[in-house]
């Protein structure tokens, strides 16, 4: 342990005891971090990243275009159509590669779009704490008031379901959760005596958001945004499942289970069949269960809780 | 009790701890000894990160989470305390062995009444009943000299001062008639007028009951009040032992003696200049409730230090915030180099800004954890004097060399820095806007003395190479002989009295100012007698 003092003996500021963590590059770090993941988070990422690679080469996986129509309706699974075709015959496989594709591309569209706008609402109205912080809160108190799934059924049928309407209804409808977690964890930093000194120099709204605060609450925020991807993918499949969300011909796990859900009572003729309604209701499932394993497990590294040892 | 004289309690040997941090185990107690006779008193004294309160905590046997005994033996009155389960360790506690923790305010359960948890751990280890647990705790109150002993109980923890809170803290602990306490800086969040009456209470009912103690501080003079022996810890090691008269008439190792000369800084009186800048008839409250300052008039002499003293509560950080514009007075003005300051922050010009800086009590929480050194201080110089790129990291490291730092640091975050680097650090932030007159709220009360010392040296120098202005505010008298020019006493948002260092710090006093400087604990192990008896003495005569 070395000691405040030069060799001759003298004090010295620069020779105080500190440890200072050794540095490492972004992916040694990340690296020494996925060492000590659980199986359940390892299993969430393998899963999530399967999909990824699903979604962006779908044109390439896919055996048929997204919309091609053959003659064939309710066709049982084979090896020219692996799944079948649906009432339209349109081959169920590939749809369900297209599926992740526009399901999961809208969702994460959906969810940047919440963070954006209720992100910096929020972090506005921490920092502001005057009546524009009243005026945002009690508006978000009133859109949280009405059930959501009714309040974007009521204004899809008004503003019409195209995707750009389905994204931003329920990116405003999901802003005020974000809203709210932001607001609450930009408080606690709000009060910090640097935040104080970027304003006495004179700074403005935009640095003291973006370099003073937002670095510091950023781990509770990326975990929200994992369960709020979640929470949108299965609005956006319950939307769909009911007819106002993605429209045909795109194709979509939720309008796909509404579209064969009949085939189920075909199950004592034929298991295949009824089996068809339910792969992308599994698809749903598991990549929610998926992300909400990673998230998780970051939520407990950086909670900072330490393990007993 | 007699057969009990002189009888060891405690006995440590060779004891080794060690933390858990960045995945891996460091030492934070080297192998330390402590002999502790019953009734005696133990001070252990240390900068913080000296591993006093671990080492306080380790005679209770207990280790912090993340902490673990590597080493060496404990044994209490015949029982070895490491040997022990949780579950004995726990009867033990709160019974035989008692703890007083720093903060009072953050250990009661604000829902419940003091007197039901003075009397909680007593009642529930079965060592008295309810009824006799509470009438003994008002006489321990009574011993305590609170006011309305029979009473006091009934109320909440809000409802009673912090000083109070923290001797009801001692009476709890005191309660079940320990062995052993442990006192973990009792006083160092209290004022020092509060803190006298603490100190008193405490040696008294620790000296009637012939308890032992452990008093863990990091200040001298209130040690000497308290210990017998004292132990001087330093990187969890011990650097001295010895009885308190003899380490302070002759202190062995450079490092106690290092602790002895602080405040050697003399300040010579300096000629009379104009004011930089002046405060008139300002009147200022939070919301609408009670005025914080009430007419408050100061002057602050150009390149020179103006201090502002008083305890907590009597608005001197108000008074900064005044001044900085954070806090827009109710009414009166603020002239700086002879022009009104326009009150509120915004509406002042970014050159108005940039004369005026602050430099902040806490270190830890006034720099942004997520920032580098080279962000923290470069960011003034691209701000106020729109530097880039070379220049501004040139300028960086010109005002690292200036605190006396060097390279090394600048890429280190606030977490890699101890304690006074922080603060020197903040000092370049303060000095990088080039300002003319520089707020420091309280900034070398959360750190060491020798740390300290280097600090307000440091300030000095800055002060006669670039002719800065300081208001520096604090509550402790020590501080203010050392750098102040002159000195505006506060009491309850007034000020008391202004002028020169000399003037205000020789008598005749106002009543204030000598209750104020009557209670700064002086480096003699008699001091705290000689003030009780004088002030008790004063008092009989008044009545």
């Amino acid at each position: 342990m070395n000691t405040p003092t030069t060799p001759n003996g003298g004090y010295s500021a620069a020779n105080e005891v500190t440890q200072v963590k050794a540095r490492r590059t972004f992916l040694e770090n990340a690296w020494r971090t996925l060492k000590t993941a659980p199986p359940t988070a390892w299993f969430g990422m393998v899963v999530i990243t399967c999909y990824l690679i699903v979604a962006i080469f779908a044109p390439w996986l896919a055996p048929y275009g997204e919309a091609e129509i053959f003659p064939m309706a309710y066709a049982p699974w084979s090896d020219e159509f692996r799944l079948g075709t649906d009432a339209l015959g349109r081959d169920v496989f590939t749809r369900l590669i297209y599926g992740a594709r526009n399901s999961i591309g809208i969702a994460v569209a959906t969810t940047l779009l919440a963070f954006l706008i209720g992100g910096s609402l929020g972090l506005i109205a921490a920092i502001s704490r005057n009546w524009l912080d009243q005026v945002l809160s009690r508006f978000v108190d009133v859109l949280m008031a009405i059930p959501s799934l009714i309040f974007a059924l009521m204004l899809l049928s008004i503003f019409g379901s195209s995707a750009i309407n389905l994204i931003f209804i329920i990116a405003v409808l999901d802003a005020t959760r974000v809203f709210r977690l932001t607001r609450a964890v930009a408080l606690n930093v709000v009060v910090m005596d640097y935040v104080e000194a970027a304003k006495l120099r004179g700074e403005g709204l935009g640095w003291i958001m973006r370099r003073e605060i937002l670095p510091n609450i950023m781990p509770p925020l990326v975990a929200e945004f994992g369960l709020r991807f979640c929470f949108v993918f299965l609005t956006i499949a319950a939307l769909s499942f009911l007819g106002v969300g993605i429209q045909p011909p795109t194709a979509d796990w939720g309008s796909m289970v509404r579209d064969n859900a009949g085939l189920i009572q075909f199950a004592e003729y034929d298991l295949t069949a009824a089996l068809t309604p339910m792969i992308p209701a599994a698809a749903i499932a598991l990549l929610t269960v998926a992300v909400n394993f990673v998230v998780d497990w970051f939520l407990h590294q950086t909670s900072g809780l330490r393990d007993e040892h | 009790m007699s057969t009990n004289e002189n009888k060891v309690l405690l006995t440590m040997r060779d004891v080794h701890i060690e933390g858990y941090s960045d995945d891996r185990w460091h030492p934070i107690i080297k192998g330390v000894d402590i002999d502790l006779k019953r009734g005696e008193i133990l001070g252990l004294i240390g900068e913080s990160g000296a591993g006093k309160s671990t080492l306080g905590l380790a005679a209770m046997g207990f280790a912090r989470p993340g902490c673990k005994f590597t080493g060496g033996s404990i044994e209490f009155d015949g029982i070895d305390l490491l040997g022990l389960s949780s579950a004995q360790l726990q009867a033990l506690h709160g019974s035989r062995i008692a703890y007083v923790a720093q903060s009072a305010a953050a250990s009661f359960n604000p829902a419940h009444r003091l007197i039901k948890q003075t009397v909680e751990a007593t009642v529930a280890h079965g060592i008295s009943s309810l009824t006799t647990a509470r009438e003994d705790a008002i006489q321990l109150y009574r011993d305590l000299q609170l006011p309305d002993p029979e009473n006091i109980g009934e109320r909440y923890p809000h409802q009673v001062s912090g000083g109070q809170l923290q001797r009801i803290m001692t009476a709890m602990a005191m309660s079940s008639r320990p062995d052993l306490i442990i006192f973990d800086e009792p006083t160092t969040a209290l004022d020092v007028t509060t803190q006298v009456e603490v100190l008193t209470a405490m040696r008294s009912i620790v000296e009637q009951y012939n308890t032992a103690a452990i008093y863990i501080t990091h200040d001298l003079a209130v040690v000497a009040q308290m210990a017998d022996n004292i132990k001087v810890l330093r990187y969890g090691e011990t650097v001295e032992d010895a009885p308190v008269r003899e380490m302070m008439s002759d202190p062995k190792e450079a490092y106690t003696k290092s602790l002895w000369a602080v405040r050697a800084i003399e300040k010579s009186p300096q000629p009379k200049v104009d004011s930089i800048l002046k405060i008139n008839q300002v009147h200022a409250s939070y919301g609408n409730s009670v005025k914080v300052l009430n007419d408050v008039n100061i002057k602050v002499p150009r390149g020179q230090t103006l201090a502002v003293v008083g305890e907590s509560g009597s608005g001197k950080s108000t008074c900064a915030r005044v001044i900085t514009g954070l806090l827009p007075p109710l009414q009166g003005e603020i002239l700086f180099n002879g022009e009104p300051l326009p009150t509120s922050l915004n509406k002042r010009s970014k050159k108005q800004l940039q004369s005026i800086q602050m430099i902040y009590q806490m270190a830890d929480t006034a720099m942004n954890p997520r920032h580098t050194v080279r962000d923290i201080i470069g960011r003034p110089l691209s701000f106020y004097l729109g530097l880039t790129g070379q220049a501004r990291d040139q300028r960086v490291m010109e005002l690292l060399h200036l605190i006396e730092l060097d390279e090394s640091f600048l890429d280190r975050f606030p977490s890699e820095l101890s304690g006074g680097q922080k603060q020197r650090i903040c000092i370049a932030r303060a000095l990088a806007a080039e300002p003319e007159l520089i707020i420091c709220d309280e900034v070398t009360s959360a750190l060491d003395q020798i740390v300290q010392e280097g600090i307000l040296q440091l300030l000095l120098r800055l002060q006669q190479d670039l002719g800065i202005t300081y208001i520096f505010i604090t509550h402790d008298i020590a501080t203010v002989r050392a750098i102040a020019d002159q000195v505006v006493v506060m009491f309850q948002g007034k000020v008391v009295e202004q002028g020169d260092k000399e003037t205000i710090f020789n008598p005749p006093y106002p009543e204030y100012t000598e209750l104020l400087l009557s209670s700064v604990p002086e480096m003699d192990p008699d001091w705290l007698t000689q003030l009780t008896e004088k002030r008790a003495a004063a008092a009989s005569l008044e009545a």
